[in-house]
């Protein structure tokens, strides 16, 4: 899974049945002390993630349905949880 | 599939149980004129490959069908051991 | 597979229902020497891995195949710790 930050939201009237009521979040992808790294992805949200947390995010098409409850959603990433806290055994090089 | 060599092995003692009595193998992708291309994986091996030899392995869900119908929890898979091959260049 | 190495712990109070009481861990990609090779990743841990050590991390759907995963959205997976890679010497 990656960690990421959500940045944003992104609202789609006219998309894949299977997608109806989902909600898509935008999520940057981070290194584990907060840093951006690569480019932001399109995620739908299964935990009720709001704008700036840090989430986790599995990309893999079909955990990522399985948040939906669906086995065949047109979807490939999915955020699965909210990260309270990251414990490092050592610092960071 | 993809083209590599085995490069070295890897022992595990605590792991999941249906990898027992694998073997891993630690292999380097190959571009097709036999140059190192790419980061080195661990793969399970499905048919008895050793150190330096070159071989076809399988990525994703399909790495696990060599054991079928088991669910081994693997992502690469040895499927075959390379006598030689063959690359045509166009002229 | 991958080799890497255990980091950290990730804490995660709100998650999918399936990954409640899964231990996740913060792992950093290594090549076979050991030195870091890629970005961090959250896996979740399936044999018990401990801080500091290196372990074989399946990713992909072939994560859900491993123990107690079957249903759980994961893509990436702890399957064994490692006690040694041996690697061929480059001739």
């Amino acid at each position: 899974m990656q960690i990421g930050r959500v940045i944003g939201t992104v609202v789609s009237t006219q998309k894949h049945r299977t997608l109806h009521a989902s909600k898509l979040m935008l999520v940057q992808p981070t290194h584990p002390d907060g840093t951006d790294r690569g480019i932001a992805l399109l995620a739908i949200d299964g935990v009720g993630a709001g704008i700036g947390e840090r989430v986790l995010v599995v990309v893999e098409g079909k955990s990522a349905g399985q948040v939906l409850g669906q086995k065949s959603a047109t979807i490939d990433a999915a955020i699965v949880g909210i990260i309270d806290e990251i414990d490092l055994f050592e610092a960071l090089p | 599939m993809y083209i590599a060599k085995v490069v070295g092995t890897v022992v595990a003692t605590p792991k999941d149980p249906r990898l027992d009595a694998k073997t891993l193998l630690v292999i380097q992708p190959l571009t097709p004129d036999g140059a190192d291309t790419g980061k080195t994986l661990v793969a399970s091996d499905g048919v008895g490959a050793g150190v330096g030899e070159h071989v076809f392995y399988v990525r994703g869900a399909e790495a696990s069908f060599p054991w079928a119908p088991d669910h081994v929890p693997t992502d690469a898979s040895i499927v075959g051991i390379i006598d030689h091959w063959h690359v045509e260049t166009p002229a | 597979m991958i080799l890497a190495k255990v980091v950290g712990t990730v804490v995660a109070t709100r998650k999918d229902e399936k990954l409640v009481s899964t231990k996740l861990l913060l792992v950093r990609p290594v090549d076979p020497k050991g030195k870091a090779d890629g970005a961090h990743l959250v896996a979740i841990d399936t044999v018990d891995a401990g801080p500091g050590e290196t372990v074989l991390v399946v990713s992909g759907s072939s994560a859900r195949m491993a123990t107690g995963l079957g249903s759980c959205p994961v893509d990436a997976a702890i399957v064994g710790v490692v006690d040694t890679v041996t690697i061929a010497v480059k001739e």
